[in-house]
């Protein structure tokens, strides 16, 4: 009897409407969309590094979109992301090496925490940075 | 019955699970450190415009620990980028596509540190 071939369809991970939003699962799915968003962030980093080594003119460039409204949105919606995936990323191994966390009340608690560190860390290392 | 082996060979666990996910964590462990020195070091960087930037890059020991980042951090995305691939995309085709594109991208985003690198190193001996 034929069995299904190599190229017929396996089942596929839930998409996002089949979910009940509460704050575990959008702190997992916020995970997954800023690690997302940051492989986009890495092409910024690259075009930065590209500019510094091509020469003045090219990074001046960079410069002027960088410091432009919508570069410094972007720059600190990259901020965001990156802190936000640092702490949830520490959660993951916190959860897989000691095994702590899982508590319902405590794992809602500590995504509320994440979202907080992300935006509050970014607005202080803003701030920070334009005043130093 | 029993399932013959060819209908099941190649759409199962692959048996590379466990190695991807120890791999993910073990740069997860790398960027705890690194991203931190990554946005102290290129807030200062960015600030003293391109001669700063390359006076930053030039130093041997921003040099090394942007390529351990880099390294690091390229080898987590694509790891990562491979699992969002797998788990979203059904087609065999656009799959076995996206998962090259995402390796290629990931080699090619190697370069642009580098080539700060070179130049920097470069306009120094100068």
């Amino acid at each position: 009897m034929a069995g299904p071939g190599r190229g017929d369809p396996r089942p596929l991970s839930p998409h996002l409407q089949i979910w009940k939003w509460h704050w575990t699962m959008a702190g997992s799915i916020f995970h997954r969309v800023s690690g997302v968003g940051l492989y986009g962030g890495a092409f910024l980093i690259g075009a930065w590094l590209i500019s510094l080594a091509t020469g003045p003119e090219a990074y001046a460039l960079v410069e002027v979109i960088a410091f432009s409204l919508p570069g410094q949105i972007l720059l600190f919606l990259w901020s965001m992301a990156v802190l936000y995936h640092l702490a949830n990323g520490l959660r993951h191994l916190i959860w897989d090496g000691p095994m702590v966390g899982f508590n319902p009340g405590v794992a809602s608690l500590w995504s509320m925490f994440n979202f907080a560190f992300a935006i509050i860390g970014a607005a202080v290392i803003w701030s920070l940075a334009s005043f130093y | 019955m029993t399932t013959s082996a060819k209908s099941v060979r190649g759409l199962g666990s692959a048996g590379t699970g466990t190695q991807h996910h120890i791999r993910q964590r073990v740069t997860a462990l790398a960027l705890i450190f690194l991203v931190p020195w990554f946005l102290y070091s290129i807030i200062h960087a960015c600030k003293a415009g391109y001669e700063g930037a390359l006076i930053w890059v030039a130093q041997p020991i921003n040099a090394i620990l942007l390529i351990l980042t880099l390294s690091a951090a390229l080898y987590h995305m694509r790891l990562g980028m491979q699992e969002v691939i797998e788990d979203y995309i059904a087609k065999s085709g656009s799959r076995q596509a996206l998962l090259i594109l995402n390796t290629f991208a990931v080699i090619a985003l190697i370069n642009p540190g580098c080539a700060a690198h070179e130049r920097a190193w470069f306009t120094a001996g100068a």
